[in-house]
């Protein structure tokens, strides 16, 4: 293994899978169906004793 | 099944205290010997503990409701504020004797090189440590409504975290090291707190699993990331080989570049996961909490959580910029660092912007201006520590006192205040008081201890950036301007302005460790109004 | 997303902490395990050799009251630091350090090199009382490693840890560790050569002065002045242009 070939597979699918990773994420953040499940879920601290 | 639980503990304990008694018996290190005492003290009280606990019948509960475990709360937060005690006034000693080195009073116990990780354990893991175990089981209970599980497990997470605390600290004084900053505890003390985490973790994860809610609230994403996270860092950056099962002594597994990267791939996550992903989760229940407003936006909170332990990971290279550690590493650390900025910031806005429609309380709570002072210094730190990553910056920046300045600024100003914070919200809640003995006593320690920081943090970085750029200096011939021990005489007059600002810390904090007191003894100070009218700075007394 | 997605993970803790360790995982992977295999971290280098038993036992000593807080051992590639301390450290320099004691903080000079750069005589007094022989400095002082006698009977026991770790210990060195730590501490004593075959470039003196006893003094100064001494520099050259 020498340095070369690891950095070009890190800077091509390497890099390809984290912004895979990261879109997933704020994807699922921003979907519309979810809004009122999150909104429940911020009041919970409000909600206790 | 309980049966057996608790012959399993009570066997657990006696092995403990038989291991104390031969490691009193065989030990030559005179400070192994004291560890030995130690271990047969708390395993014998352990194992009476248990076996009292398994004869007394579980109290009968009065009504539905959860019936929380707050008498562990309630010992968290005597442990938080004694520690933190001790380690804020170990830290204002130790900045002492480097403005007067007499202070040190050249014994073995009492110098600089022994006491210096006495202070950062004392803060990091006995102060932080105390109040992150106290917040995560007041915390996981109430948003899970339910009680805290286990009855003898969750006061050997606590109680065996204060023997951890012990054996680490008398040990560094001891000479008892293994040199690792911020993981300076030996073998037989690293597995001691391995046994102690992995039943913090049970406690957590069995509590989770009886929760009467669907959802499991954001706050205890970060305190379960918190915990695994430090397991996994504790157990690879401290494999070691001890020489002997009767002697303090081992060897790290690890050496050299490998070892220099695993230490700060640890070091930089005891702040990404210890200092920062456990405190991110008290500011996502107490900043709502207090403020009475649901966080800002939920969402955030979840990018916020996923991209923040994923980066915060990468991080660690930048300890090593221009070291024999290969660049590809200094500069993948540089990059992910520099990104690792925009989490860091979600999380502030986050914070601050949960007070939006509701600012006027910061004038009238001081606790609630506490908290949010806090995540303000969160976001300074955290835009700071990016900087300080890139390769050029780093270059004038490491090895001076502009490091110290950084991590304060994130150490008083963010862990400290958002625990100050905490604690002032929690005290009367599981003292069960109507409201803090004083009020105007929290406007004190607020303004006294930002004074302070601001005075440490300005002396570092004048000291910092000085020192950094008289060792670059050079002269019109060419050849380096100063000799190294002339830059120390100038930092001379810096250490002696973060001693004071240090003294000022140290000031607020016995100021909260009294008001707390009387909180807990169910005093109200009568004369103050409930609402410090419309004054910024403290009113005269 | 409907059947599977964060809904679950937000629901089921067990998931959650999978998951998490996964993520947290990846970064060191990338980071730390390459280190072992690309062959370019560690340079090839001539002259490295592991510690000799005083010398290890100097650098528990150097480790014990923490001088690491205050020292690097650790020149950066840098034209300021190469001018102040010496050629730039290399991983190889390192590589039989457990732990490195590359440091974090110059509150002192860097210590990479110091290695025969002050006389033993120059060393014991700046240790006893640093501000006799620099005035301004901050350091505490360590008169009481001269009464100390230092803990060689049984260093064989640390050489043999490390020889299990991989520090290249031959049987040979483990056997003689104890006599060899002695000798070297004696001018006097007939080991001279032995250790100088077992331990190349070895310094063998009585470092603190005094002949009745090996103190921690004797131990922590041999170890101080072999530091940075092992690279023969002349026969070895770095490929590029590496100084900023």
């Amino acid at each position: 293994m020498d340095y070369e070939s690891v950095r070009s597979f890190a800077a091509t699918w390497g890099l390809v899978a984290l912004v895979i990773m990261f879109l997933v994420a704020v994807a699922y953040a921003l979907w519309p169906r979810n809004r009122a499940r999150f909104r429940d879920a911020a009041h919970m601290p409000l909600r206790e004793d | 099944m309980r049966v057996a639980t608790n012959c399993l503990w009570v066997g657990l304990f006696a092995a403990v205290a038989l291991y104390g008694l031969l490691v009193m018996l065989r030990a030559a290190d005179p400070g192994f010997v004291l560890h030995g005492l130690l271990f047969l003290a708390f395993g014998i009280a352990a194992a009476a503990f248990t076996v009292r606990t398994a004869l007394t019948p579980e109290p009968v509960l009065s009504g539905d409701g959860p019936n929380y475990n707050t008498a562990i709360v309630r010992a968290g937060v005597i442990a938080s504020t004694f520690w933190g005690l001790v380690g804020f006034a170990a830290g204002l000693w130790i900045a002492l004797q480097l403005a007067f080195p007499a202070l040190n009073f050249d014994l073995p116990w009492t110098n600089f090189g022994r006491l210096r990780p006495v202070h950062t354990s004392a803060v990091i893991f006995a102060f932080g440590g105390n109040v992150l175990l106290a917040t995560s089981f007041h915390v996981v209970q109430r948003t899970c409504r339910t009680r805290l599980a286990g009855r003898i497990t969750p006061w050997f997470v606590f109680w065996g975290y204060q023997l951890f605390i012990v054996l680490a600290a008398s040990g560094y004084v001891l000479g008892i090291t293994q040199s690792k900053e911020y993981a300076e505890p030996e073998w037989y003390v690293d597995l001691w707190l391995t046994l102690v985490w992995v039943c913090y973790l049970l406690v957590f994860m069995a509590t989770l699993a009886r929760r009467r809610e669907p959802h499991i609230y954001v706050a205890n994403w970060f305190y379960l990331a918190f915990i695994v996270t430090i397991a996994m860092l504790h157990l690879i950056n401290n494999a070691a080989l001890p020489i002997s099962f009767f002697g303090p002594k081992s060897y790290i597994v690890w050496a050299g570049v490998q070892d220099a990267l695993t230490q700060w791939w640890y070091g930089h996550n005891a702040v990404g996961f210890f200092l920062t992903a456990g405190f991110l989760g008290i500011m996502y229940y107490f900043i709502p909490k207090r403020a009475e407003r649901p966080v800002y936006s939920y969402r955030l909170s979840i990018v916020h959580f996923w991209a923040l332990i994923f980066l915060y990971i990468w991080a660690g290279p930048h300890h090593l910029h221009y070291t024999a550690l290969p660049d590809w590493a200094q500069t993948l650390g540089m990059t992910f660092s520099i990104m690792l900025w925009m989490p860091s910031w979600g999380g502030m806005i986050n914070g601050l912007m949960t007070l939006s429609g509701a600012w006027d309380k910061l004038r009238t709570d001081p606790v609630l201006r506490m908290l949010v002072v806090s995540v303000a210094f969160y976001g300074m730190s955290t835009f700071e520590g990016p900087l300080m990553s890139i390769k050029a910056v780093n270059a004038l920046s490491h090895y001076t006192d502009w490091t110290v300045g950084h991590v304060h600024s994130g150490a008083l100003g963010w862990v400290g205040f958002v625990s100050f914070g905490a604690l002032y919200v929690l005290a009367p809640v599981v003292w069960q008081r109507e409201r803090l003995y004083s009020l105007r006593l929290v406007e004190w320690h607020f303004w006294i201890s930002s004074l302070g920081i601001v005075l440490y943090i300005t002396a570092m970085w004048v000291s910092g950036i000085m020192q950094g750029l008289m060792w670059r200096a050079y002269d019109s011939l060419g050849f380096l301007e100063y000799s190294f021990v002339e830059t120390v005489e100038a930092m001379h007059p810096f250490y002696v302005i973060r001693a004071l600002g240090g003294a000022l810390f140290v000031a607020g904090a016995f100021i909260m460790a009294y008001n707390l007191w009387r909180t807990a003894r169910g005093d109200i100070r009568e004369t103050e109004p409930l609402q410090v009218p419309g004054a910024i700075a403290p009113a005269a007394a | 997303m409907a059947k599977f997605g964060h809904r679950t993970i937000e629901r089921n803790s067990i998931l959650m902490l999978v998951l998490t360790l996964l993520v947290v995982s990846i970064g060191g992977l990338v980071e730390i395990v390459p280190l072992y295999y690309l062959d370019s971290t560690i340079e090839k280098v001539r002259g490295m050799r592991p510690y000799s038993p005083l010398e290890l036992a100097g650098r528990n000593i150097y480790i014990r009251e923490g001088c690491y807080n205050c020292h690097s051992q650790m020149v950066r590639s840098l034209r300021d630091e190469v001018d102040r301390y010496g050629h730039y450290s290399l991983a190889a320099e390192s590589m039989y350090d457990r732990p490195f004691q590359w440091g974090s903080k110059r509150t002192g000079p860097d210590l990479a090199r110091v290695g025969g750069r002050y006389s033993d005589d120059w060393h014991r007094e700046h240790l006893i009382r640093p501000r006799n022989v620099v005035p301004e400095s901050v350091m505490p002082g360590y008169a009481f490693l001269m009464e100390r006698p230092a803990a060689l009977d049984a260093i064989e026991v640390d050489l043999r840890a490390n020889a299990a770790l991989g520090v290249p210990y031959t049987e040979d060195m483990i056997a003689n560790a104890r006599a060899d730590a002695a000798a070297q501490a004696d001018p006097e004593s007939d080991g001279a050569e032995a250790i100088l075959e077992r331990y190349p470039k070895a310094q063998i003196r009585d470092f603190d002065g005094n002949p009745d006893m090996v103190s921690e003094m004797d131990a922590l100064i041999a170890y101080l002045q072999m530091l940075g001494t092992l690279v023969d520099f002349d026969a070895y050259s770095a490929e590029g242009d590496t100084l900023r």
